[in-house]
């Protein structure tokens, strides 16, 4: 429960085992290379000795050979769909450190792989652009497949052939008319039709030599265009594209044969992929660090509980020197944080909202106690619950393998269904009120029912709403309380007094005080009312709240005027307190949500199965209603229910005492998709 | 005209599934379009847009919620429906606050939506922030239903 305590690691080794120790601290991954600025520390500036080594174009490089080799798998997966995907539950193959430098070995042949792949991919894509080029073409020809000349055929020794086409359809007579009344005195032509549609008439017009001139100036008067295509004849053309694109198609379904007989490779593939990455980062400390000609020096930090190992590791198998220190006080280290199994589930929760901040609480455990109440809730339902637990507790056995992030959210998912089941019984709901609905409608008993163990918030809304700000109100005192702790343990005593004390005084003091009055308490629903002395009392500590936080709250300020007015400002934020605690009235309506919705679908189901008669059938279409319809509002109010409960941690309760702001620790690890390897 | 009572009841719990249920899917449709882009250009977002997607689509189903408790209270599911009129008006008016605000806070949640669509696509880490500004919105909504609830029960015990 709280945050790893960090030291500072300098390692100095020879540069022979560079590389060895590199690797070596990238396996452990429990080292943040962070490499001081010249001048500091260990370095001086311009140092004559120790100097950094620019290696960007190695890591360039091996950029480029994770890009190629990404592109070869995608081909690959695209050929044949990979079963081995990785998915969110399946996590990274681990591989021994025998087997990662047997394949290391292998790396050239599988980089030759890689590019062959890549060259028939790109093959492939050649072959089929042109496919469609080659089917235009073909198009084009159709009009004229039946004419056996070729396109360009001129004419004959007394003859001129005119071959082309007419926009639009144009009849025989229509072209005879024309060329008449356009070229009056000439001997005659003869028109032949070759082919015609709406778009275009393709014909052949025939003349003597001697007319060829006027016809043509007549043709060209009525649009008449020479054919787009030319060569041989129209027939042999089209035979020679088709065998051209069948030669293309199976060149193409050639290659993709190709290609799918090396998907058996595709494990040499993502190892290349991973292999490369991880050289990239290597090389990218490398860049970072001060090299002598024959030594160099990794500093950086290391959580306290790692240190001895990895020192003692370090130093048996290599000739290198690890120092371990404690940082300075005034340094940023980097923030990881560390928990039981309960608390540990929520720290991605945690993080995404903020790193906590150097010296900063851990607010883990007391989000995780409150996550899972929370959660449960809002969802309340014992068997929406049990499901939760059940598909949870499955994921969690059936994939070991799980990355830690996935796992830790499964488990959160496992814990907020504890809590979901444990309020669905509290509230008496188990997949709604089915247990009332079945037993009426199929066993004519609508005397059974599954009762709450303490009430149903649909029978006693205001009772619910008053526990709900109960709740609300026991989280943020909750959140108060983690800034008197934190303030006392960095001793500013007075500071916890001013911002927490005197708001616990008031804001307690405020509740105590509405609860002697008997309008708040019918309000509410109270059978009990708290006897008026009490009233006093509440009052006496609303004023030391009030008046603390007035004289309190703007004491940064010298200026007595302004240190009042901030102060009245302050005050103020006693508004916030009451949307804080009308922010919880959500657990009532959300809750009322997942079991008013279930009901709805029980309803809707047992309408329906009385309207049948009941028997086997009704209860078939009754189960299909409640299948579909319970999945639905499962869905939908797990969701709900996990995004609210995201809100009132990081609202409500974060704003109260959580600034965060660190920098989360980022070892020297292997940053892998596929595959990890261990020692 | 005896039985207006009923109408304007019914009416309530209509308008309150109706225009809800409008804002939700004026919503649950905007953000949608702009999940789809995301995915277009990274299908491994898929699950998170989702959820972002559907973010506004909690107060339709709120708007049924509140239909569905008023239509049990008034017996259009069973029981009796004599409902006087003024009644009947009061059902109406407690419907109002889960229907318009269902209706607003639905559109203007889902413009959140897309705008945290577009923070997750350039910066996948950042989900968990951005899902809280969307939640932002709905808070509104649920206090109205909560108002409409409250409403609802409490006019079951009003003698008029």
């Amino acid at each position: 429960m709280s945050v790893l305590p960090m030291k500072r690691v300098i390692i100095v080794g020879m540069k022979s085992d560079r590389k060895q120790i590199l690797e070596f601290l990238q396996r452990r991954g429990v080292l943040e290379v962070r490499t001081p600025k010249p001048g500091k520390a260990l370095i001086q500036e311009d140092d004559p000795v120790f100097q950094q080594i620019d290696m960007s174009s190695a890591k360039i490089t091996f950029d480029k050979n994770v890009n190629v080799a990404k592109q070869a798998l995608d081909v690959l997966n695209q050929a044949v769909p990979d079963p081995n995907a990785p998915s969110m539950f399946s996590g990274r193959k681990a591989i021994s450190l025998t087997d990662y430098e047997t394949k290391v070995k292998k790396r050239d042949t599988i980089m030759e792989l890689v590019y062959q792949i890549n060259s028939l991919a790109k093959r492939d894509a050649e072959i089929k652009a042109e496919i469609p080029r080659v089917e235009s073409q073909l198009e084009t020809l159709q009009p004229w497949l039946t004419y056996e000349l070729p396109l360009e055929f001129e004419g004959t020794k007394y003859t001129r052939v005119f071959i082309g086409t007419f926009p639009n359809e144009v009849p025989m007579e229509d072209i005879y008319s024309g060329i008449e009344s356009n070229a009056k005195d000439i001997t005659g032509v003869d028109v032949s039709i070759i082919s015609s549609s709406p778009e275009q008439t393709c014909v052949q017009i025939v003349a003597l030599k001697k007319d060829a001139a006027k016809v043509e100036e007549a043709l060209r008067h009525m649009s008449f265009a020479r054919p787009p295509i030319s060569g041989k004849a129209p027939g042999e053309q089209a035979k020679d594209l088709s065998n051209r694109l069948d030669a293309l198609n199976k060149k193409s379904a050639e290659i993709n044969e190709n290609i799918k007989l090396l998907t058996d490779k595709r494990e040499d593939v993502k190892f290349i992929i991973d292999y490369f990455k991880m050289r990239s980062d290597k090389y990218e400390v490398l860049s970072d660090l001060y090299q002598s000609p024959k030594t160099f020096i990794i500093t950086g930090f290391a959580p306290e509980r790692e240190t001895a190992s990895l020192a003692e590791l370090l130093e048996s198998r290599f000739d290198c020197i690890v120092e371990i220190k404690e940082p300075k006080p005034t340094t940023k280290t980097p923030v990881a944080l560390t928990n039981n199994g309960f608390a540990a589930p929520v720290e991605g929760v945690v993080e995404s909202y903020s790193i906590p901040g150097k010296g900063e609480f851990d607010p883990s455990l007391p989000v995780a106690c409150f996550y899972y109440i929370l959660f449960g809730l809002m969802l309340s339902d014992a068997a929406y619950g049990i499901i939760i637990v059940i598909a949870c507790a499955i994921i969690l056995s059936k994939c070991k393998n799980m990355e830690p992030g996935t796992r830790n959210t499964m488990k959160m998912f496992l814990f907020c269904g504890i809590g979901t089941t444990f309020w669905g019984f509290m509230f008496g709901s188990f997949f709604g009120d089915v247990v009332n609905v079945f037993a009426s409608t199929f066993l004519g008993r609508s005397d059974i029912a599954l009762p709450p163990i303490w009430f149903e918030p649909i029978d006693a809304p205001i009772k619910m709403l008053a526990f709900s700000f109960l709740i609300g109100l026991i989280h943020l005192f909750t959140g108060l309380g983690i800034k008197f702790y934190t303030l006392v343990k960095h001793g500013q005593i007075l500071d916890a007094i001013y911002d927490v004390v005197f708001w616990y005084f008031l804001v307690g003091g405020s509740v105590f005080f509405l609860l002697t009055m008997p309008m708040i308490t019918e309000m509410l629903g109270l059978s009990w009312i708290l006897p008026a002395p009490v009233a006093n009392v509440a009052l006496v500590f609303m004023v030391i709240g009030a008046v603390g936080i007035i004289l309190t709250g703007g004491r940064e300020s010298k200026n007595w005027f302004k240190r009042i007015l901030k102060g009245l400002y302050s005050f103020y934020g006693i508004t916030s307190y009451l949307s804080d605690v009308l922010s919880y009235s959500r657990l009532l309506a959300l809750g009322l949500a997942t079991s008013v919705i279930s009901t709805v679908f029980n309803k809707m189901g047992s309408m329906v199965a009385s309207g049948v008669g009941g028997g086997i059938i009704g209860f078939l279409l009754f189960l299909i209603i409640f299948v579909i319809g319970h999945a639905l509002n499962l869905a939908i109010n797990a969701l709900g229910a996990y995004v609210h409960t995201n809100r009132l941690q990081y609202v409500e309760f974060f704003g109260k005492f959580f600034d965060g702001g660190g920098k989360a620790f980022e070892p020297f690890k292997e940053n892998t998709t596929y595959y990890k390897v261990s020692e | 005209m005896e039985n207006l009572g009923l109408f304007f009841a019914l009416l309530g719990a209509a308008l309150s599934a109706l225009v809800a249920g409008a804002g939700s899917a004026v919503g649950v449709g905007r953000a949608g379009q702009a999940a789809a882009g995301l995915v277009t250009d990274d299908p491994s977002q898929f699950s998170r847009a989702l959820i972002l997607q559907l973010l506004p689509g909690t107060q339709g189903i709120y708007g049924l919620l509140i239909a569905f408790i008023t239509l049990t209270q008034i017996g259009i599911m069973g029981g009796s429906s004599d409902i006087s009129l003024a009644k009947g008006l009061l059902y109406l008016a407690a419907c109002l606050p889960m229907a318009i605000v269902g209706y607003v806070s639905a559109s203007y949640q889902s413009k959140c939506s897309v705008a945290s669509i577009g923070l997750i696509a350039k910066r996948p880490d950042q989900f968990g922030r951005a899902m809280i500004f969307p939640a932002m919105v709905e808070t509104y909504a649920i206090l109205a239903l909560l108002v409409s609830i409250l409403s609802i029960f409490g006019i079951a015990n009003v003698n008029i």
